[in-house]
Formats: C-alpha cells, structure tokens, sequence
C-alpha cells in the first residue's frame, strides 16, 4: 500500500475575517492534519482575490494552500473540518503525486531523448520509417 | 477577453499564410487542406497545468467561459485534457467563472 500521498488543499475564507484570525484558523487546520498522522509540507496565503461568481452573497474571498502529505486519512477529517466551519466558503482538495511522478517521468523521457542524439529531433522519426531520401525529410523538418 | 475565431482567422490572411486561403478554395474536392496543428504545451514542454493560476487559464476561455476547442487552439489531445481538468477545477473555487452572461 502506498502511504505517502500528496495532495493540495485550497481553501477560501470568509473575506470579513481579519488576517491573524485567518492564520489562527490555518493552525488550526494544519493541527488536525497532523493529529491524523500527516505532515504540513507547505502553507501559503494565496491573499483576497475577487471570486469569479458569487457564493453566500460574497464577492471576495481569502484564499489559502496548504500542502499535506500522508496517507488520505487526514484530509477526510480536514475536509469534514472545513465542511462544518462557516466561515470556510468553499475547499478543494486535489491529489498531486500522481501527476507530479508522471511530470517526472516525461522528463526523464526527454532528458534520455537529448542524451541520445544531442542536436537533432527527427532522430526518431526517421527510425521509425528509413527515408529515402533523408535530405529531403530534414527539408520538410525544417520547414 | 477579446477571442473572437473571426478575429483569429482574419489574422492569419494578414500574415500570408497560403494554407489559409488554399483551405476555403479547395472546398469542391472534398479534401481541406489544414493547417499544421501546433500544441503549444508540447513546445513550452509542460508538465503540469496549474489550477490555481487563473491569469494564464483566462487565456483558453473565451467570452462566454466555455473552454476553447481544441480544433481552435491546436494543443494536442494529452494537453487538452490536462487543460480541461485545470480549467473545471478552477471554476470549482470561484477562480473562474462557470459561464458568464
């Protein structure tokens, strides 16, 4: 079983919350992750930005990151948290490793790739099918 | 946002582009000559489309919100996916707008 996920938690506060009180809510927040066996690898105030529609009559929104890492137990409880909280006006949780380790691989990919034949980018192309006429494939490459 | 296709179109006669106008001519064959699809993610070679980022997302929704075609912005199948499911994420935090009327 995989333990270690990753996932990015976006959460909007109530605009008419003053900021310590927003950090204090964050503490809050990342404590109950931690609590559940999680760790807290990033926490970052997105500021107010307008909200692109309306929610509870708000035009305006507190945004805040936070980037947990551990096994998903805790973001059940975060987002239960969140749920219950009203001054929390929407959350979205995503899950990250995934696409990060797949991010990772492409780039590997392309790092072999250039290893590979330093210079030239139809050196696959002209793997797959021999050209005929090569002079005239770099042409067309070019073009 | 001003992304209006006509706009777009108009473009490219301006630039010269002969695939452009040999693509309307040609309508008797049958056969439209296209013009050569370009993904720009595959040339900027990125990875991950960031939801949070809705000043670069603004650029693929057009005036009424909806996400750009692909046949419009030429990205490639992987990246438009990608693209999708930045775009509908941001939507989901108020970021962006579900449509607008």
């Amino acid at each position: 079983m995989e333990t270690n996920r990753q996932y990015e938690v976006v959460f909007i506060v109530d605009p008419a919350m003053e900021d310590d009180e927003v950090t204090r809510l964050t503490d809050t927040l990342k404590q109950i992750a931690v609590d559940q066996g999680g760790t807290v690898t990033k926490t970052e105030s997105l500021g107010r930005r307008p909200l692109a529609y309306e929610i509870l009559h708000k035009t305006e929104g507190n945004f805040v990151l936070l980037e947990i890492e551990g096994s998903g137990r805790e973001i059940a409880e975060l987002e239960r948290r969140m749920r219950v909280n009203d001054r929390i006006i929407r959350y979205i949780t995503v899950r990250v490793d995934e696409d990060r380790r797949r991010a990772e691989k492409f780039r590997a990919k392309r790092a072999r790739k250039a290893e590979k034949k330093p210079g030239s980018q139809s050196a696959a192309n002209r793997a797959a099918a021999p050209a005929e006429f090569p002079a005239a494939e770099e042409a067309e490459d070019a073009a | 946002m001003t992304t209006n296709y006509e706009d777009r179109d108009r473009g490219r006669r301006f630039n010269g582009d002969e695939d452009f106008d040999r693509g309307r001519s040609q309508g008797r064959g049958g056969r439209r000559m296209r013009r050569r699809r370009i993904c720009r993610f595959c040339i900027e070679k990125v990875d991950i489309i960031d939801f949070k980022d809705a000043r670069f997302l603004q650029n693929y929704i057009p005036e009424r919100g909806k996400i750009l075609p692909r046949r419009i912005s030429g990205n490639c199948a992987i990246h438009q996916r990608m693209l999708a499911e930045a775009i509908k994420r941001a939507r989901n935090i108020a970021l962006l707008p579900y449509t607008t009327d």
